[in-house]
């Protein structure tokens, strides 16, 4: 028999499963605990001993019988402590002497040992609608401040820049511009010649109906050129470098790194957020240019394989229908959401929280920040160009 | 320096930082509040308290990271937080931090680690800045790791790197953030020596931030002691006197690891 101690205790291949009961002798009751009392085992619930407890509505004093006991473990003892408190509830005296000595330590040193007191949050009742709403204000003010502060740091430290004062290592642009740029190649080329593709093929589907198949080159080259180009490439840089630029720096925002570049005089704004922009503002345009001609050699070959047209005729309808000013108005664009990738990345990055979680957070903030301004900014621009003149 | 020689030092020693009921915290969460001693050139100074009582945070408010919400901070009589924020900067060059994890940045290889400082604010030429990046590295005890990443060297060696590149620039102070949190008994009582060594060699004035009452007796010729529950300080001396006179009683239980009781029988 092992009471005592559980490491002691051979391990029993067809160990009797936890039992109680209660014996009632008028006033006085017996708790009888029985098998084996450990985590493993399919413990009794607090709400059974309620239960007989409440059977004996006239018991003052509570004792146990653990001569079946054959092994416990913290399961036993929080059960009895569990216990000692529903006693405390119905004015029943709880007798722990029939208990094992090492598991009366326990419950002793559970409840002798000095806790840390502030621990745990005070219960505070769930915030009214009101509250809510005047917190989620103060928030949106706080997080409009801290992004004009953002954008009021970047324009210093762009300034530095054109006046050639500003302090980051020139290998770290290219390397960026490389990561950000030529490595997204395979990825922007796919996407875009894909996008073509599907363009083409709806195109060519309403066109076929008024004999027009060759207005499948001026729909698809137009929309890939004006838009589509540059959209695709700015989504795709959105989740391939926007995220990753949050993810660098908001872990060197956990790690202390950006402390440590600050203690130095160094801003992080010059540092880290100045050649992550102008990498951006550098290669999306660049990267644009190859999405168009990838999503127009898409539509061509929709347009020749399913339109039947030839592919010189398809080239020169291209050609007749995309003017400089289209091109521009893709350029313009693609440069914007150039800037608003790399400035989501680095704002979510740089306002990241010192937890692994915050990092993540920091990340999925940045591409959705990041999308959803360049849609509103692909909206506005269309406007601007209209407005202007230009398409 | 010897003891007595620091002893008779300590009285003519000119104060270097000084904090001036200084009050501080994050967001409405205060902190420590009516912080007010003076840390003397070339002393090493500990900052010491529980777990959570506030150390980490008011260096970041003496090294120019986080403002006061009251009180001043002077180095070498100019006051922090009223300055411009270029002066600031510029004194700021002057501190090297040690932070807890090292806060190595982790793209750059040891050498450029400690080359960054000196390519941002010096004209050196880089065969140079690199003969001072292996010096600074001999001086740590890590001779030849220039060419590592921070990810490859062990968290006690990340520490000495750590304190390598804060000496870039030959600073005046240097902070240590916990140098010895998480480094075994004899890696931490290295980085000890390796502070009273610099001291003692380079006359920097050392601040360093430890709950380790080993390191405190050993390093320490000055000390503050912080109070997580009543926010504040509670007594500044030098530790050894702080633990056998020291009247306030969590200070003594503090340094003697809740023995004061048995010791003043003994």
């Amino acid at each position: 028999m092992c009471h005592e101690t559980r490491l002691t205790c051979p391990r029993m291949t067809d160990t009797p499963p936890p039992t109680v009961h209660l014996h009632s002798d008028g006033e006085q009751v017996t708790l009888v605990l029985g098998g084996s009392w450990r985590l493993d085992q399919r413990l009794p619930r607090l709400l059974r001993a309620e239960r007989l407890l409440a059977q004996v509505p006239a018991a003052t004093r509570l004792r146990f019988d653990t001569a079946a006991l054959t092994g416990w473990d913290s399961g036993l003892v929080t059960f009895v402590a569990g216990l000692e408190q529903l006693c405390r509830t119905r004015g029943i005296a709880c007798d722990v002497d029939g208990l094992p000595a090492g598991l009366r330590k326990l419950l002793e040193l559970a409840r002798s040992l000095p806790q840390t007191g502030r621990g745990g949050h005070a219960m505070q009742p769930a915030p009214s609608f009101l509250t809510r709403l005047g917190g989620d204000a103060l928030d949106l003010i706080q997080s409009t401040g801290e992004i004009m502060e953002f954008f009021g740091e970047g324009t210093l430290a762009f300034r530095r820049f054109l006046l050639g004062r500003a302090r980051f290592k020139h290998s770290d642009l290219w390397l960026i511009m490389q990561e950000a740029g030529a490595d997204a190649l395979p990825i922007v080329g796919l996407v875009s010649f894909l996008v073509g593709m599907i363009l083409g093929y709806i195109g060519d589907q309403q066109l076929a109906e008024f004999g027009a198949q060759i207005y499948v080159a001026d729909l698809v080259g137009l929309a890939t050129v004006i838009q589509m180009g540059a959209l695709v490439t700015a989504i795709v840089l959105a989740g391939r470098t926007g995220a990753a630029f949050a993810a660098r720096i908001g872990t060197m925002q956990v790690n202390e790194e950006i402390d440590a570049l600050r203690t130095l005089g160094i801003s992080p704004m010059e540092f880290l957020v100045l050649p992550r922009m102008l990498a951006l503002i550098a290669m999306t345009p660049l990267l644009a240019i190859y999405a168009d001609l990838l999503g127009i050699l898409g539509g061509a070959f929709v347009g020749t394989v399913v339109g039947g047209i030839t592919l010189s005729a398809y080239l020169t309808q291209t050609q007749l229908a995309i003017g400089w000013n289209h091109i521009i108005q893709g350029l313009i664009a693609a440069t914007v959401y150039g800037a608003i990738v790399a400035a989501s990345g680095c704002l979510r990055g740089m306002q990241c929280g010192r937890s692994a979680a915050a990092v993540g957070e920091a990340t999925t903030s940045a591409v959705v920040t990041a999308i959803v301004f360049i849609v509103i900014a692909a909206a506005v621009l269309t406007i601007i160009f209209d407005a202007v003149g230009l398409s | 320096m010897s003891d007595a020689e620091h002893e008779a030092g300590v009285a003519s020693a000119p104060v270097h930082i000084r904090l001036e009921g200084i009050s501080l915290g994050y967001g409405e969460t205060l902190v420590q509040r009516d912080l007010t001693f003076d840390i003397h050139r070339g002393d090493v100074f500990v900052i010491m308290g529980g777990s959570g009582c506030g150390k980490s945070t008011v260096m970041r408010c003496v090294t120019g990271l986080l403002a006061p919400w009251s009180g001043r901070v002077l180095l070498g009589g100019e006051s922090l937080w009223q300055l411009s924020a270029a002066r600031r900067n510029t004194l700021m060059r002057r501190n090297g931090v040690m932070y807890q994890s090292g806060a190595l940045w982790s793209s750059m290889t040891l050498e450029e680690n400690i080359c960054l400082p000196l390519e941002q604010y010096t004209r050196l030429a880089p065969e140079q800045m690199r003969a001072i990046a292996e010096y600074k590295l001999a001086l740590v005890g890590l001779a030849g790791y220039g060419d590592h990443y921070p990810a490859e060297i062990s968290g006690g060696m990340r520490k000495r790197v750590g304190v390598a590149r804060a000496m870039a620039l030959d600073p005046e102070i240097l902070f240590f953030d916990e140098p010895s949190a998480g480094l075994d008994p004899l890696s931490a009582r290295r980085l000890d020596e390796l502070i009273l060594e610099l001291r003692d060699s380079l006359g920097t004035t050392m601040v360093v931030i430890t709950h380790e009452l080993d390191s405190i007796f050993t390093i320490a010729d000055d000390a503050v002691f912080l109070d997580a529950d009543s926010k504040t300080m509670l007594a500044t001396g030098n530790p050894h006197a702080l633990r056998d006179h020291s009247p306030v009683a969590q200070v003594r239980a503090f340094l003697t690891r809740g023995e004061a009781d048995i010791d003043a029988v003994a």
